[in-house]
């Protein structure tokens, strides 16, 4: 985890669901990117976050790709936020002895358009949280911004501002973080993505 | 028969006996500067392990009217360390470090904070287990926060957490009280709203950290001195 | 050479990245840690049946990672099991057996003991060694009777008339050991549960929030989920809602969701078919 680092937070908010990532890839103190992707979509209304180890992201990227794939050409559907959080648990669970050193966000509108988030530890135990939850090198940090920031029923626009403010001060105060930023709200009509101006050092 | 170690071999390898006189009672400490006033903000949960010795004991003192000395970490070192710099601040002709009475006046905030630099890096290879942050009023009666590392290295700011939550604690205060990544300009906050964003500080910390909590003491330092308000955290 | 696919993957651990984690580790590489369930759990003989309590705290070291979790976990119809140490493994573990006798209740139309239960926990865990850090206990009640078991991660067992487990398990069990009497009624056997719960919630750190109770008898289950909160978070002081445009944006997109709507034409009129060249 702290080999590459990298930070990814999700919040819920009104009718809305919002993961952020900061966009770093290193070689713990020495950074080689600063373009680097954590956050991949899953279906039209869902999101995964990986951050971790870097190879294992990539890994499990392409491993989910797959057997979401698969599940929409088995299911003739979209798979459920929900249920893409057992597939990660069961996926990463298999390596109970020998882990992938990620620990995935899901953030998404389910079927119904209520919002879903969760996170997983690296061996696949879920925690399904109604507020917010916090993943990579940072999450002390995110903890921290979250509990005080957050607050129930926020618009898309607010929302935004308010996972935004919570990644980019939790990452100045992680060494292994930052180095730009990347959010997603996703509401039910329209998913808007934006890189954020952050701190480079 | 599964004896002890044959006697033919020679016993070579030095026994190692570890002295390791630290532990780590957790706690978390804040303070913050304004213009004319400065609070220092601790909670009073002592604990070891997953067990909480204490819910109340207080880890501020205050040292002279504009002056406030709140620590963490090794609760044994802060006691002592404490009761050092009181000692250094009064008494009798003895030491010439015993300020008030060499001097004849009260220890100013930047003297005491100066002072503490130099006892901690006294004991530089056997240091005190502590995190100490000093609040008061400098000369000028504006707030002022001296933060310190367990040897000594220390600097003047405008906020700073230290302790078990800190890491939880700083960048919350970093947003609030220093505007950062805000594209609005600074403002000047009041006694009230730096109150009420401490408050929110431990609540917030108490939540996710399983060292802080049971109680929280605010010292507020103004040019009328040093008032403590008490309030209840959660006790889980 | 089997296929890899993990459309293929057959049951059971996968180790193929341990070498590579061990490899690492020996680099000096930190290893992440897992969630566990620092935790109070447990369980009680009363007149009628089995009460089985839990925290619902989850940490990850000093930080709290899940506030409000569920760590009575279903078994069957008439068995829960409350689950204290690695939380992925109690999860896991619970699940694959409560599987396991869904199964052999519809192969044996009968409902599930409580040993039956017990008997396949311990088999996994032993089998497993102790490197499934799951510590349990199970309570439920069939033909005969209420019956209350405890499960350590290495696959040994107890049966007790009450139990408590987790890093709270002794401040719980002096609750116990001074109220605990035989044939209590369900209300007394409620609050007794409560309260050692909350022994643990408030003096052992590895446990809070709130009280999970889950009560069995013959022929009805309750699950009171979340019975006791005795710690909600009080009202914040101030909000803190950011100006909108406080955050500074270098880029936006924007995807619009549209509805796809198909629409089928008859074009049994057209004389004949046309086909375009370009």
């Amino acid at each position: 985890m702290e080999y590459n680092g990298g930070a990814v937070v999700a919040m819920v908010g009104k009718n809305c669901v919002a993961i952020a990532c900061d966009k770093r890839l290193g070689v713990q103190a020495m950074t080689i990117s600063t373009e680097f992707k954590k956050i991949f979509q899953a279906t039209p209304k869902t999101y995964l976050g990986l951050p971790g180890l870097a190879t294992d992201v990539q890994t499990l990227a392409e491993k989910f790709r797959f057997k979401i794939n698969m599940y929409k050409l088995k299911e003739e559907r979209e798979i459920e936020p929900r249920t893409l959080a057992h597939l990660v648990s069961s996926t990463l669970y298999e390596r109970r002895f020998g882990p992938w050193f990620t620990e995935p966000v899901v953030a998404g509108l389910d079927k119904n358009n209520n919002p879903f988030i969760c996170n997983t530890d690296t061996i696949g135990c879920i925690n399904f949280a109604k507020d917010f939850v916090v993943s990579g090198t940072s999450t002390n940090q995110l903890y921290g911004m979250c509990e005080s920031l957050w607050e129930p029923d926020l618009e898309p626009e607010d929302l935004f501002e308010t996972i935004s403010q919570a990644l980019m001060n939790a990452v100045d105060r992680d060494c292994l973080a930052g180095w730009g930023a990347e959010v997603v709200v996703i509401t039910p009509d329209k998913i808007i993505t934006r890189t954020l101006k952050s701190r480079m050092d | 028969m599964m004896s002890t170690v044959p006697s033919e071999l020679p016993v070579t390898a030095p026994i190692e006996h570890r002295f390791d006189p630290y532990v780590d009672n957790g706690g978390t400490l804040l303070s913050i500067a304004g213009k004319d006033f400065c609070v220092v903000a601790a909670d009073t949960r002592l604990s070891e392990g997953y067990s909480i010795h204490t819910r109340y004991v207080p880890k501020s003192v205050k040292l002279s009217d504009k002056t406030v000395i709140s620590m963490g970490g090794c609760y044994a070192d802060c006691l002592t360390l404490t009761k050092r710099i009181q000692q250094n601040m009064e008494a009798s002709l003895v030491a010439p470090m015993w300020y008030r009475h060499a001097h004849g006046k009260t220890m100013s905030t930047a003297a005491i904070a100066q002072m503490l630099s130099i006892m901690l890096y006294q004991k530089r290879f056997f240091p005190f287990y502590s995190w100490c942050i000093l609040g008061g009023l400098d000369e000028e009666g504006r707030g002022a926060v001296y933060t310190y590392d367990p040897v000594g290295s220390y600097e003047r700011e405008a906020c700073r957490c230290a302790g078990s939550a800190s890491s939880l604690i700083q960048p919350f205060l970093d947003n609030q009280i220093n505007f950062k990544n805000q594209a609005s300009e600074r403002r000047e906050l009041s006694l009230d709203q730096v109150l009420r964003i401490t408050k929110d500080s431990f609540t917030s910390a108490t939540e996710r950290d399983i060292y802080t909590g049971d109680y929280l003491e605010i010292f507020v330092i103004t040019s009328n001195g040093v008032e403590l308000q008490k309030m209840g955290l959660k006790k889980d | 050479m089997t296929s890899r696919l993990p459309s293929q993957a057959k049951g059971g651990f996968n180790f193929d990245n341990h070498v590579r984690n061990a490899a690492m580790e020996g680099k000096g590489a930190a290893l992440p840690k897992a969630t566990k369930t620092g935790t109070t759990i447990v369980g009680l003989i009363y007149k009628d049946g089995v009460v089985l309590g839990a925290d619902t705290r989850a940490t990850a070291g000093p930080i709290v990672a899940d506030k409000n979790c569920e760590k009575i976990h279903y078994l069957a119809p008439n068995m829960y099991c409350c689950g204290a140490g690695t939380a992925a493994d109690t999860e896991m573990t619970t699940s694959l057996i409560s599987s396991q006798l869904e199964l052999h209740r519809l192969a044996t139309g009968r409902q599930a003991r409580i040993v039956t239960a017990m008997t396949l926990l311990k088999q996994m865990l032993f089998k497993y060694q102790g490197h499934i850090g799951a510590a349990l206990i199970l309570g439920g009640v069939d033909i005969s009777g209420p019956q209350l078991y405890t499960i350590y991660p290495h696959g040994s067992t107890d049966k007790l008339p009450y139990v408590t487990m987790g890093s709270g398990s002794l401040n719980a069990m002096s609750v116990f050991e001074s109220r605990w009497t035989p044939n209590m009624d369900r209300e007394s056997a409620i609050e007794l549960v409560k309260d050692a719960i909350e022994a643990g919630i408030f003096n052992d750190l590895g446990s809070g929030s709130n009280v999970d109770v889950v009560v069995l008898t013959k022929d009805k289950v309750d699950v009171l989920r979340n019975y006791a909160r005795p710690n909600e978070r009080g009202v914040k002081e101030a909000s803190y809602v950011f100006r909108r445009g406080t955050t500074q944006v270098l880029k936006t997109s924007i995807r619009d969701m549209v509805d796809i709507k198909e629409t089928v034409e008859s074009i049994a009129t057209s004389t004949a078919m046309e086909v375009d060249a370009v």
